[in-house]
């Protein structure tokens, strides 16, 4: 009974939505076919990740973000979209975003990116069967950047956009290539992310907050590990023998409090000087989200890892990269403080 | 079934109908003012219209799709543990007993963690709660029967709670061990409890096999009743106690298992529920039932309304029925009050 009025009520908007618009169908990356409307006005952002693939792309599409910014985040955010309301996430990153509440929001397109295993392409058709709302899924890998913005250009009809940001990225990552071809394994700096206020949480080899780490040709001293996949807890001892060449965190805390440290200021890279604060502002350079972020974290990090190799300033690409990505130009106390 | 167990029981359930059928027709007022209430406005002649098909449109979206298979799945869950809560409490002679007390909760939630865990679709997250559940009172059930000589209750009890540990630890390092990122938060949110994925898909799944668990229970109301006197004297009166407690326990865990599967582990309700109920009608289980069923429902269906409306972003339910029951729950220790057994 509930099924059957469930159907006809879903045929019936079927049928209506497809009356108003001339549909097209677009293959997401988990290979399903979604029929979207011509013109896509408004977008609600799955999680944080999608939040940001959309502010880089086509930030007058945001309907808000998952959560509110600080203002500290603000500041480098273009206005109006930095003000934009809190709306939740369909992706259980916290804050579960409720479901009348999306529709109430009337967007065209319901955008995550991110993961695209079952469970999150299960999540999709469910959405998407239950609002109405056609539901997309975009591959978040990092090696997929270039081909996520091209992907969401086609979506949202500005192909152009998405091919600047894509050959942008794609240049990063030819950069990094050229760099580490001529470094053998053996030049390549041992490398730790701290995490947390006591720096002793960090991810093995494979985990997405790590992957800058060894993108960026760093070797992860944690190495491998048959049971984790995320993030572990790392005692210090077993770090005290890793010894790491250079330590890298975007915890201010662990930063500021590390060289005080009984425990830390034993540790060779900490007094040779090698503890590298990332920035985090509007989003981090490393991780939190693991979204797309990371392609200027990328060439923080480089820079680094191999400080007389890396022929690139900085300064500029960072003032380049928050105008070509971000929207914003970054005045000099901006960029000051976000590279010391 | 003796005469002299029936005809002391049965007055009282003539007096006791009126009260089932007010608190039937409050539960069915709330069901309908809880779809009337969401971050979507609709107003009740709106959602009257969307009922009966004539609104169209996003009212018939967030009605059809969204609301009403909500409200259902609350007050289905609710009522469900609230009567595998009830059963629970007969069996085990004790009032601080809930339907996990023999790891039915930590199975299954040991379960739908493994699923997520390994990305797999909703469909078989679902299925493995279901399964885990079963299996950890499948194996406190088979522990305790090899375990002879001693007191069988107690032995249940403490396998049961061993039993909770160990699926707690595993879950525990399945924690550690997953992607902070796209797993962690969904397992988080699935331990809380939740009904706001809940589809009519889902409700039509859970649907025959919390039927399959209440029909027995209901018709042998009358006999588990026998069960609070002790299996002597249930014995006395030509009950066979441990074959009936044993198909109590299979009945209550299947209702459990099945909407900790759609709706995550959502705590209290089973607990805090039959203590009002008995409050209301008293001890005999033959009434307890069906009034912990139906204010299990209404209890749940005010908690997840106030889940999916009090803030922009869902609050899990565990949070919610654990705020509001958790003081009750003190209240009515306060007051002293033994109606029970």
């Amino acid at each position: 009974m509930i099924r059957s009025l469930f159907t006809v009520a879903l045929i019936a908007l079927l049928a209506q939505s497809a009356a108003a618009q001339s549909p097209r169908i677009v293959t997401d990356s988990a290979g399903r076919q979604v029929e979207l409307p011509e013109r896509i006005e408004t977008v609600f952002a799955a999680g944080p990740p999608a939040a940001i693939l959309l502010y880089v792309m086509a930030p007058d599409r945001m309907l808000g973000w998952p959560r509110a910014n600080r203002p500290d985040e603000r500041e480098f955010l273009a206005q109006p979209y930095a003000d934009l309301p809190e709306l939740g996430t369909l992706t259980d990153q916290g804050g579960e975003a409720n479901l009348e509440r999306v529709v109430a929001l009337e967007p065209n397109l319901i955008l995550d990116f991110g993961s695209v295993r079952d469970t999150y392409v299960d999540l999709a058709n469910r959405v998407q069967a239950q609002t109405g709302i056609p539901y997309v899924l975009i591959d978040g890998r990092f090696e997929n950047t270039p081909t996520a913005l091209r992907l969401l250009g086609e979506i949202l009809g500005i192909p152009e956009r998405g091919e600047t940001l894509a050959a942008d990225a794609e240049a990063t990552f030819a950069r990094i290539d050229a760099l580490l071809a001529d470094i053998p394994e053996a030049y390549r700096p041992r490398a730790y992310l701290a995490r947390r206020p006591d720096g002793l949480e960090s991810g093995v080899v494979g985990s997405i907050n790590t992957e800058i780490l060894e993108r960026a040709g760093g070797i992860n001293v944690l190495g491998r590990s048959a049971a984790a996949r995320g993030l572990v807890q790392v005692s210090f001892e077993a770090l005290l023998a890793a010894d790491p060449d250079v330590i890298v965190t975007w915890d201010r805390q662990f930063h500021e409090s590390h060289r005080d440290d009984p425990l830390w200021s034993r540790m060779r890279a900490v007094q040779e000087g090698n503890v590298h604060l990332s920035p985090v502002l509007p989003f981090g350079w490393i991780d939190r989200p693991p979204s797309l972020n990371r392609i200027i974290g990328l060439d923080w990090m480089a820079t680094v890892f191999f400080p007389d190799r890396y022929q690139i300033d900085l300064r500029e690409r960072t003032r380049d990269f928050y105008r070509l990505w971000y929207h914003i130009d970054l005045s000099e106390d901006q960029l000051a403080r976000l590279l010391p | 079934m003796t005469d002299h167990a029936l005809a002391s029981a049965r007055p009282a359930r003539r007096r006791r109908l009126p009260l089932v059928a007010t608190l039937t027709l409050v539960l069915a007022a709330g069901a309908l003012t809880a779809l009337a209430i969401g971050p979507f406005r609709l107003s009740l002649p709106e959602v009257l219209a969307a009922l009966t098909g004539r609104a169209g449109g996003q009212a018939e979206v967030v009605i059809w799709n969204i609301r009403l298979p909500r409200v259902l799945a609350a007050m289905l869950v609710g009522a469900a543990l609230a009567a595998a809560g009830a059963s629970y409490q007969v069996l085990f002679r004790n009032p601080l007993v809930s339907p996990d007390i023999l790891g039915v909760s930590s199975g299954a939630a040991l379960g739908a963690v493994c699923g997520i865990f390994l990305s797999l679709p909703m469909i078989a997250i679902q299925g493995f709660a279901f399964l885990g559940g079963l299996a950890a009172v499948s194996l406190v059930i088979f522990i305790a029967q090899a375990v002879r000589g001693v007191d069988q209750t107690l032995v249940l009890v403490l396998t049961g709670v061993v039993m909770g540990a160990l699926a707690g630890a595993a879950t525990s390092l399945l924690k550690v061990m997953a992607d902070p990122y796209d797993q962690l938060p969904a397992i988080t949110f699935w331990l809380l409890g939740s009904l706001a994925r809940t589809t009519s898909a889902d409700l039509g799944l859970v649907l025959p096999s919390v039927a399959l668990g209440l029909v027995p229970l209901i018709l042998l109301r009358w006999r588990i009743n026998l069960l609070s006197l002790g299996d002597d004297e249930a014995r006395a009166l030509g009950v066979d106690a441990p074959k009936l407690r044993l198909l109590v326990i299979a009945a209550a865990t299947l209702i459990t298992a099945s909407v900790v599967a759609i709706a995550g582990v959502v705590g209290w309700v089973g607990l805090v529920i039959p203590h009002i109920a008995r409050m209301l009608v008293g001890p005999s289980f033959a009434t307890l039932l069906p009034v912990s069923a139906i204010i299990g429902a209404g209890y749940l269906l005010l908690v997840d309304t106030l889940s999916r409306t009090m803030a922009t972003i869902e609050i899990p339910l565990g949070i919610l029925t654990a705020v509001l029951g958790a003081p009750f729950f003190l209240y009515l220790l306060a007051r002293g009050r033994r109606g029970w057994a």
